[in-house]
Parts: structure tokens; sequence; C-alpha cells
């Protein structure tokens, strides 16, 4: 499975990442899936409630109206998107342990190196069945 | 009873709490989905308690969240 990201949606998701430091920024990954790969066409920037370096919430109420948005743009609610400020790009036992939903897509950006975020995908389907997707940006 | 769940329209067999409703959607963890009817969120000790009723516009969302913590 194949992940294709608009480069103009990645480069919104540093922006943000990079704008919240040192805390994590978070959000909503929007778009199609086909048989064999996903297209991200929007990303929605949310708030972490929660403020840390460490930790990410978002607020079900913003949820619900990002959830509304896609589904009226005609598109799909594919997963969710958190930054790792100091660490590198991979799920940590909190982000597997909150993982709920096995067909949602997790993306996590390091910001481990400021100069060189690092962008990775992710099937969580239990803390020993976790899937790291290939990734293609688009231009 | 007609409801549209998830922007979705369902036909429901007789009235049910919201509880009752997650466990007949085989929804996993119910303990960790939000739920909002008709553009109001509902508490999680109201899940037993609120009746699903005809028309009404019920989202589900699993609490979202996580983080570095723990990571080296």
């Amino acid at each position: 499975m194949k992940i294709i990201l608009q480069q103009a949606e990645y480069e919104k998701m540093i922006k943000q990442a990079r704008a919240e430091f040192p805390h994590e920024c978070c959000g909503l990954l929007a778009g199609q899936k086909a048989e064999d790969h996903i297209e991200i066409q929007m990303i929605f920037p949310m708030v972490n409630v929660d403020g840390s370096s460490e930790h990410f919430t978002m607020d079900p109420k913003e949820q619900f109206a990002v959830v509304k948005k896609v589904r009226n743009a005609g598109l799909q609610l594919i997963g969710n998107y958190h930054s790792h400020p100091y660490t590198p790009s991979r799920p940590s036992g909190e982000d597997i342990r909150l993982a709920h939903d096995p067909d949602f897509l997790y993306g996590i950006l390091s910001l481990e190196h400021s100069e060189t975020p690092v962008l990775h995908f992710f099937y969580i389907h239990s803390p020993t069945k976790v899937t790291k997707l290939e990734i293609e940006i688009k231009r | 009873m007609k409801v549209q769940i998830n922007g979705q329209e369902k036909e429901l067999a007789g009235p049910l709490t919201v509880e009752e409703l997650l466990k007949v959607e085989n929804v996993k963890m119910p303990e960790m989905v939000s739920v909002e009817i008709n553009g109001e969120i509902l508490d999680r000790e109201q899940f037993s308690e609120v009746i699903v009723k005809e028309d009404d516009e019920i989202e589900f969302l699993y609490f979202m969240g996580g983080g570095a913590c723990g990571l080296y």
C-alpha cells in the first residue's frame, strides 16, 4: 500500500509542526482510498489540547466539525497525524496503545533533526503489528 | 426507524439507547468513542440513558491522542 501526499499539504504539515514546536502538533487526513494506494488530498490541522511536547489529544468538538467538512468535500477521513518534536518518526508505546482503529492511517512527523523533517505513515494493528507504508510526495 | 449514522442513512429496529446502538454497529472499544447526536456531544454517562429517535443524526468518533512519551 502506497501513500500519496500532495506536496502543498506536506509543506503545510511541516509549517504547522514548526510553528507549534516545542509542542506536538496534530491533525486529520482526508482523501481517497484505492485498492493499492491512498491519496491524501487535504490535511486539517487541529488543536492539541494537551499543549505538550510528549502528548497530544484532539478536541472531539473540533473533530466532529472537521469530519463534516471532509464529508462535504466529497472526501473520506483516512487518518491522523502528529509531530514528535524531539524523537524519531515511529510510534511510541502511547501511540500504539491509543491507536483504536486498525483501518486508520497514522502519520508521524519527526522534527528530531529540525532542518530535515521525517514523515512516515503507519498502520497500527497491535503492539506487535505495526506496518510502515511507502510514501510519495506528489508535486 | 430511520436515522443517519456518520452521514449514512440507516434503518434501525426498535427504540434503543446509544450504548445499545454502539453494540449493534459493532463499535469496538465503545469506551473510547465520542458520540454526537443532532450536533450535541454526549457525556459518556449518557450513553446508557439517551434513546435514539427517528431522524436523529448520529456521529461516532474514536478518541484521538498519543504522543512521543517514552520514545527515545
